[in-house]
């Protein structure tokens, strides 16, 4: 499928910035999201390419300016919820009952 | 709010994490101490020195090179080195005729057990982009300069196949043993945007 994860050859996207002595995981919540997705992919309720479908299928401009765990982010929280492992709303209470650091805003 | 449409994910990226990984643990899709595992494991375990001792081994010994090149997934599993991420390995040599570059234009398929998780440059769409139309050009930004008689392949991986590349041993290191070889072995000449100095 062409889509916008089809990046090969495209022209525009800028010189590539490697960052030196680089962690493993920039934040505390890519290391829970990283940890979250191997442990449910680990249990077998979803595949690789189921996971890699639901990061193909994201917008195009949402996936061009969100980064590598947040494509992660989207797709797993996509592929629970079609698969009937989470409901929407389930989601949507955590969301509202999480405490937020910042007031919400990023 | 009720109805068909749906609430807005919200922007705090750190709030919808742990929102998830509330609702799954409260569900027992996941289990704390697994999370804690695989944290461990991942930042602790496995990364690159992995793959700078499959090549250091393939440096030192023949035969091992012979079946590393010919069959890589057993050969690194001979390591002891193995699993998600690296089921279906391919090891590419480089030589003075030919370098070898890897990317994965898709996504970000990468060889986790000898090479950890991939870098975001890895990972993200400059790389991705050019590293297929414009590798000496990109090469160059990491400072390797590939001579025009040298041919450039580039591997694009897949979620199958995953590679890796062999660099090619530095002079005056013929009498160093395994370990001293090992050290000089970085991640990026495992991907092939490095090349391996001599000590």
């Amino acid at each position: 499928m062409n889509g916008i994860h089809d990046l090969g050859g495209m022209h525009g996207m800028g010189p590539v910035d490697a960052e030196t002595d680089e962690p493993i995981f920039h934040t505390d919540w890519e290391r829970r999201l990283f940890a979250v997705m191997m442990a449910t992919f680990a249990s077998g309720i979803f595949n690789v390419d189921e996971f890699r479908h639901s990061v193909e299928r994201m917008a195009p401009a949402e996936y061009l300016s969100t980064s590598y765990y947040e494509h992660w982010l989207h797709s797993l929280e996509s592929v629970l919820v079609e698969k009937g492992h989470i409901e929407r709303s389930e989601l949507e209470a955590a969301w509202s009952n999480a405490p937020s650091a910042a007031g919400g805003g990023a | 709010m009720a109805g068909h449409d749906h609430t807005q994910p919200p922007s705090d990226t750190a709030l919808r994490v742990k929102a998830l990984e509330s609702l799954l643990l409260e569900k027992g899709l996941v289990e704390a101490d697994t999370l804690d595992a695989i944290v461990q494991l991942y930042e602790h375990n496995i990364g690159p020195r992995n793959g700078a001792k499959v090549v250091a081994r393939a440096w030192s010994d023949p035969e091992y090179k012979t079946r590393l090149l010919a069959d890589a997934s057993p050969a690194i599993a001979e390591l002891g080195f193995s699993g998600v991420q690296g089921e279906d390995m391919v090891v590419v040599e480089n030589t003075p005729e030919v370098h070898n570059l890897l990317v994965c234009t898709l996504c970000s398929c990468y060889p986790w057990p000898v090479l950890g998780l991939p870098p975001v440059w890895y990972k993200a769409a400059p790389y991705r982009a050019r590293a297929v139309s414009e590798p000496r050009a990109v090469l160059a930004e990491f400072g390797v300069n590939i001579s025009d008689n040298i041919e450039v392949r580039v591997w694009d991986s897949t979620a199958e196949l995953r590679y890796m590349v062999l660099p090619q041993r530095p002079d005056g290191t013929e009498n160093l043993p395994e370990d001293d070889l090992a050290a000089l072995v970085s991640r990026d000449s495992m991907i092939g945007v490095a090349l391996v100095e001599g000590p």
